[in-house]
C-alpha cells in the first residue's frame, strides 16, 4: 500500500504540473474546462456509487444471517429483498397511475351506483366479519376493479383513466418481464466462464469450499464436518453407482410411484374444483347460516394441500430409489406441478363462476332497461312530456346492480393471498418457534435428548420458502388487474415477512448440517419466476381479450370488449394517420411474416451459439496443451517461479519444442458422482461433481 | 491523527478510495473498527496492531486461515503478522465484492502457501486439508486418505508434473470455479 500511495502521489503531482500544457493555443480554455468537468463527473459517479450502496436496505441484517447460516440461506433473503424492490415499483405504477387519479379527480364515494354500498347490504357493511371477507365497504373501495368509473377523461388534466388502467395492467407484466430477464442475464454473466465440466473436483473442493463470510464458530464447525464428509462421501457414492441391481423391479416400482403421484395430483385438483363449486352454492345461501369453515373452505383446502402434499411426495419417492440429485429434481418438479395444477384448477372453477355471473348479468341488464323504460312511461303519463325527461331520481344505493364478476374475481384472489400469508406466518410460528421453545424447555424433563434426537431445532427450508415466494408473486400478477389494492397488500406482506423471517431464522433455526454455497442456483429460481410470470399472464390476457366487461362497474363498463378503450383512443385522440398505421400493423399479412422472421432469427442465433460453444471447447483444449508445453519449457529453463500468467503467455509466443512426455492427457475415465445429500431440500446447492482417476486406480476401494 | 477519536483526513480517504476496491463507507467503517482495535494506543497512521488483537475480530475468529491472512497482509519487518491500517485496508480490499478474480486468486495462493516458498507442495496441501477438516481427531482424514487426496489434487492441477502447484496453475484451476469469487469475500 505504501508503494502504491507513493506512486499515486507522484502521478498526481506530475499531472498537476503538466496538465495545462496538453491543451495548446486557442483550445486551451476549452480543454481545461473539459478536464475539470471530467474530474467532477468522475467524483460525482463515485459519490453516487457510494450513495447507492448506502441505500440498500437490510444489508446488516442479511449479513448477520449470512455469517451464521452461510450464503445459501442468505440468498433467500437477498431474493426476498429483490422481490420487495420489484413489488415496490409495481405498487408505484398502480398507485400513481390508477388509484390516485381516481381518488383525487374521480367521483367521490357515494356519488354513483358503483361506488356505493347497496341499500340491503348497508346494515352489515361495517361488520368485522364482512370486512374480513372483503365485502361491505371494502368491496366498494379503491381496492377492487368495480369502484373505478368509466368516464373517458376525468379532472382538470383530462386524465384518461380507463386507458391508464388497461395500460398499467399490461405494463405490470411488461416491467416484471424486463426486470427478470435483466437479472437473469446479469447472473449468467457473473457465473464464470462456464467450466461446467470441471476436471477440478478435488482442487475446487480444497481451494474454494471455505466460505469466508462465515463468522460464527458453530457454523464453522459444521463447515469443517461437512467438508470432511464430502471428501469421503464422493468416493463412497461412486462405489454405489457401480452396483448392479435388479432393473425390472426398479422400473416397476418407479412406474407405481409415478402413478401414485399422478393420482395425488389429480385428487388434489378435483378436490379444489369440488370445493370451489360448493362455495358457489354457499354464496347463494344467506351468509349468516354458514360456519366459518364453510365460508373459508377454498382457501383452507388450498393451503393445506400445499402443506401436506410435498412431504407425501417425498415419502412416495422413496420407492423409486433414484440417485439423490435426480430424486430432488423430480421432487421439485412435482411440487411445481402441484402448485400449478391447484392454481389452474382454481382458475377454471372461477371461470365457471364468471360465466354464471355473465348470464346473470344479462337478466339484470334487461331488468334495468325495463325499469328505466317504465320510469319514462310513468313520467310521460304524469307530466305529458315526451322529450328531455330528467333521469330517474334514485339514490345510488337503491339502483339495481349487476353481479360485477371482475370484483368477485379480485376478491377471490385477495382472499387467497391473505390466507396464504396467514398460513405461512402460522407455519413459521408453530413449526419453528413453538418447536424450538418445546425442545429448549422440555429438554430438562424428557427421556431422550430432544436437541440432538427427534424434534431438535428446525433447519431453514430454503427451496420451500423460495417456491412459496415465487407462487405468491404469481398470484399477485394474476390478481393485480382485478384488484389494484393487491399489490399494496403484497408490499406490506414482503416488508413484514423480511423482519419476521430474519427474526425467526436467527432465533429458532440451526445451520444446516451440510453448509452449502449458493453457487449457480440463482438463475434456476429466476427461470422459475419467468415461467410463473408467463403462466400468470395467460389468464389475464385471455380474460381481457374474450370476456365482456360488466355493464355497470369498472372502468370498461358499457364497452363490448375491454380493449375497445385502445381502439377508441386511437380513433379519437391520436392523429388520423396513426389509425392507418395501426390498422396496417394489425393486418395478418404483416404479422405472419414478422413471426416467421422471429422464428428464423431464433434458429440462427441458436446455431451461432452452438458454434461458439464448440470453438470454446477447442480453444480450451488447445490452451491446456500449450500451457503444458510452456510450463515444460519454463521448468526446463530453470524458471520455476513464473509469477504471473502474462509471463506465461509471453513465453508461449516463443517457439518451444513439444515435450511429449509431459503431456497430461493420459486416458481418463470419468464417472459422474454426487455428494450424498442429507435432506431433499438442498438439491440446488450441490455441485455436480465429476472426477477422473487414472485407470490403474479403478480397482482401489476406499474403505472408510 | 491518532487522537482519541481520530478521523480520517479527507485527502487520505480519497486516495484510499482510488487505490482499493472499497467504497467510502467501507473505508470509514474499517477505520472505526481499526481504531477500536488499537484501543488506547495513540500513534500515527502507521502504528501496528498485533496479530492477537486482529484475530479477535468476529469476521476472522471462525476462519481457519486467520493466521495466514495476517502473515500475508502484514508488512512489518518483524514478520510477526501485525497489521497497520493500510495493511488492514489491503486485506479488506482483496476480499471485497468488487475485487477482480486475479487479485483474489493471487492472494489466495499466498495464503495457502504455508511455507512461503512460492509453490504449493505436498506439505502445504496437507496443512491446507488439515485446516479445512477441523481440529478434532474424528474429523481429520487418515494418512491413507490424505495421501490419496493429495495425489488426486496434484493430478488435477499440476500441469507440468513437478509435484507442486505454482501460481499460474493455481490461477488456471481457480478461474474455472464458479464459487471462488463469491466465497472469497469478507464484509465488515
Amino acid at each position: 500500500m505504501k508503494r502504491r500511495l507513493k506512486c499515486l502521489k507522484e502521478a498526481q503531482a506530475f499531472v498537476e504540473k503538466f496538465e495545462g500544457a496538453l491543451g495548446k493555443g486557442k483550445g486551451r480554455r476549452l480543454y481545461a474546462f473539459k478536464v475539470m468537468m471530467t474530474k467532477k463527473l468522475i467524483k460525482f459517479n463515485r459519490d453516487f456509487e457510494n450513495f447507492k450502496t448506502a441505500c440498500i436496505p437490510w444489508e446488516s441484517r442479511i449479513k448477520e444471517v449470512e455469517s451464521h447460516f452461510g450464503s445459501s440461506v442468505a440468498s433467500y433473503f437477498i431474493f426476498l429483498r429483490w422481490m420487495y424492490g420489484l413489488n415496490l415499483v409495481l405498487f408505484g405504477f398502480v398507485f400513481g397511475l390508477v388509484v390516485i387519479p381516481e381518488v383525487l379527480m374521480g367521483m367521490p364515494y357515494g356519488s354513483i351506483a358503483r361506488k356505493t354500498v347497496p341499500r340491503d347490504e348497508q346494515d352489515s357493511a361495517m361488520d368485522f366479519s364482512v370486512l374480513f371477507e372483503f365485502g361491505g365497504y371494502c368491496k366498494y373501495s379503491i381496492m377492487f376493479y368495480g369502484y373505478y368509473n368509466n368516464q373517458r377523461s376525468i379532472g382538470l388534466l383530462q386524465f384518461r383513466l380507463p386507458l391508464s388502467y388497461l395500460l398499467v395492467g399490461v405494463g405490470i407484466f411488461g416491467y416484471s418481464l424486463m426486470v427478470v430477464i435483466r437479472t437473469m442475464a446479469r447472473n449468467a454473466n457473473e457465473g464464470g466462464d462456464g467450466a461446467e465440466e470441471g476436471a477440478f473436483t478435488f482442487s475446487w473442493k480444497l481451494f474454494t469450499s471455505w466460505d469466508y463470510l462465515i463468522g460464527n464458530p458453530e457454523t464453522a464447525d459444521n463447515k469443517f464436518a461437512s467438508t470432511t464428509t464430502s471428501f469421503k462421501e464422493s468416493i463412497v457414492d461412486e462405489q454405489e453407482n457401480l452396483k448392479d441391481e435388479n432393473i425390472h423391479l426398479r422400473r416397476f416400482l418407479r412406474v407405481i410411484a409415478n402413478i401414485l403421484i399422478l393420482c395425488c395430483l389429480g385428487g388434489s385438483g378435483y378436490l379444489i374444483y369440488y370445493v370451489v363449486k360448493r362455495s358457489q352454492e354457499f354464496a347463494k345461501k344467506d351468509r349468516n347460516e354458514l360456519t366459518w369453515l364453510q365460508k373459508n373452505e377454498v382457501e383452507i383446502v388450498m393451503s393445506l394441500l400445499g402443506l401436506v402434499c410435498p412431504p407425501l411426495f417425498e415419502v412416495i419417492s422413496e420407492l423409486e430409489e433414484y440417485h439423490p440429485r435426480i430424486a430432488l429434481k423430480w421432487q421439485l418438479a412435482r411440487i411445481f406441478a402441484l402448485f400449478l395444477g391447484n392454481l389452474y384448477t382454481f382458475l377454471f372453477a372461477l371461470f365457471d363462476e364468471v360465466n354464471a355471473k355473465l348470464d346473470n348479468e344479462k337478466e339484470i341488464k334487461n331488468e334495468t332497461i325495463w325499469a328505466l323504460k317504465e320510469y319514462y312511461d310513468n313520467y310521460t303519463l304524469h307530466h305529458n312530456v315526451t322529450e328531455n325527461i330528467p333521469p330517474p331520481n334514485i339514490s345510488p344505493a337503491d339502483v339495481i346492480r349487476g353481479p360485477c364478476w371482475e370484483t368477485e374475481v379480485g376478491i377471490e384472489f385477495v382472499k387467497l393471498t391473505v390466507s396464504d400469508i396467514q398460513v405461512t406466518y402460522l407455519t413459521i410460528l408453530i413449526g419453528d418457534f413453538l418447536r424450538a421453545v418445546i425442545v429448549r424447555f422440555l429438554n430438562y424433563c424428557w427421556c431422550w435428548d430432544l436437541e440432538a434426537g427427534f424434534p431438535s431445532y428446525g433447519e431453514f427450508d430454503i427451496s420451500g420458502n423460495v417456491l412459496g415466494l415465487i407462487f405468491n408473486q404469481g398470484m399477485i400478477w394474476m390478481g393485480a388487474f382485478y384488484a389494484p389494492g393487491l399489490v399494496g397488500i403484497n408490499v406490506l406482506r414482503l416488508l413484514s415477512s423480511m423482519y419476521y423471517q430474519c427474526w425467526a431464522v436467527m432465533s429458532c433455526n440451526v445451520p444446516h448440517e451440510r453448509v452449502f454455497k449458493a453457487s449457480r442456483s440463482n438463475n434456476f429460481y429466476m427461470g422459475l419466476l419467468l415461467l410463473v410470470l408467463f403462466l400468470s399472464l395467460m389468464p389475464v390476457i385471455y380474460s381481457i381479450m374474450t370476456l365482456p366487461p360488466s355493464f355497470d362497474c369498472g372502468p370498461f363498463s358499457g364497452k363490448d370488449q375491454m380493449y375497445d378503450v385502445i381502439m377508441e383512443t386511437i380513433e379519437k385522440d391520436l392523429p388520423p394517420f396513426m389509425a392507418d398505421i395501426f390498422s396496417y400493423a394489425s393486418n395478418p399479412g404483416l404479422i405472419m411474416p414478422a413471426v416467421l422472421l422471429m422464428v428464423l432469427a431464433i434458429y440462427y442465433l441458436n446455431a451461432v451459439s452452438k458454434a461458439y460453444q464448440n470453438s470454446n471447447m477447442d480453444l480450451k483444449r488447445k490452451m491446456q496443451m500449450v500451457e503444458g508445453c510452456v510450463f515444460g519449457c519454463c521448468k526446463s529453463s530453470g524458471s520455476s517461479h513464473s509469477s504471473s500468467r502474462s509471463q506465461a503467455t509471453r513465453a508461449s509466443a516463443r517457439y518451444c519444442p513439444r515435450t511429449s512426455t509431459r503431456s497430461r492427457h493420459g486416458k481418463r475415465k470419468r464417472w459422474t458422482t454426487t455428494t450424498k445429500i442429507v435432506s431433499s431440500k438442498e438439491f440446488l446447492f450441490v455441485l455436480d461433481i465429476k472426477f477422473g482417476t487414472k485407470s490403474n486406480f479403478k480397482g482401489v476401494i476406499y474403505a472408510i | 491523527m491518532g487522537g482519541t477519536s481520530s478521523k480520517l483526513p479527507k485527502d487520505l480517504l480519497s486516495e484510499y478510495q482510488e487505490l482499493t476496491f472499497l467504497t467510502k463507507q467501507e473505508i470509514l467503517l474499517a477505520h472505526k473498527i481499526f481504531s477500536e482495535l488499537q484501543g488506547g494506543e495513540n500513534g500515527p497512521y502507521s502504528s501496528r496492531v498485533s496479530m492477537q488483537k486482529i484475530l479477535t475480530l468476529p469476521e476472522l475468529k471462525a476462519n481457519p486461515f486467520r493466521k495466514r491472512l495476517c502473515h500475508v497482509f502484514s508488512t512489518s519487518d518483524m514478520k510477526d503478522g501485525s497489521l497497520n491500517f493500510e495493511d488492514f485496508l489491503d486485506l479488506l480490499s482483496a476480499f471485497s465484492d468488487t475485487a477482480t478474480l486475479e487479485i483474489k486468486s493471487h492472494y489466495a495462493f499466498r495464503i495457502f502457501d504455508f511455507d512461503d516458498d512460492g509453490t504449493l507442495d505436498a506439505r502445504d496441501l496437507e496443512k491446507l486439508v488439515n485446516c479445512l477438516t477441523g481440529e478434532t481427531d474424528d474429523t481429520r482424514l487418515t494418512a491413507e486418505e490424505m495421501r490419496q487426496l493429495i495425489s488426486n489434487i496434484l493430478e488435477e492441477s499440476d500441469i507440468d508434473k513437478d509435484g507442486t502447484v505454482n501460481l499460474s496453475e493455481f490461477q488456471h484451476v481457480i478461474s474455472r470455479s464458479p464459487d471462488f469469487v463469491s466465497s472469497f469475500k469478507i464484509v465488515l
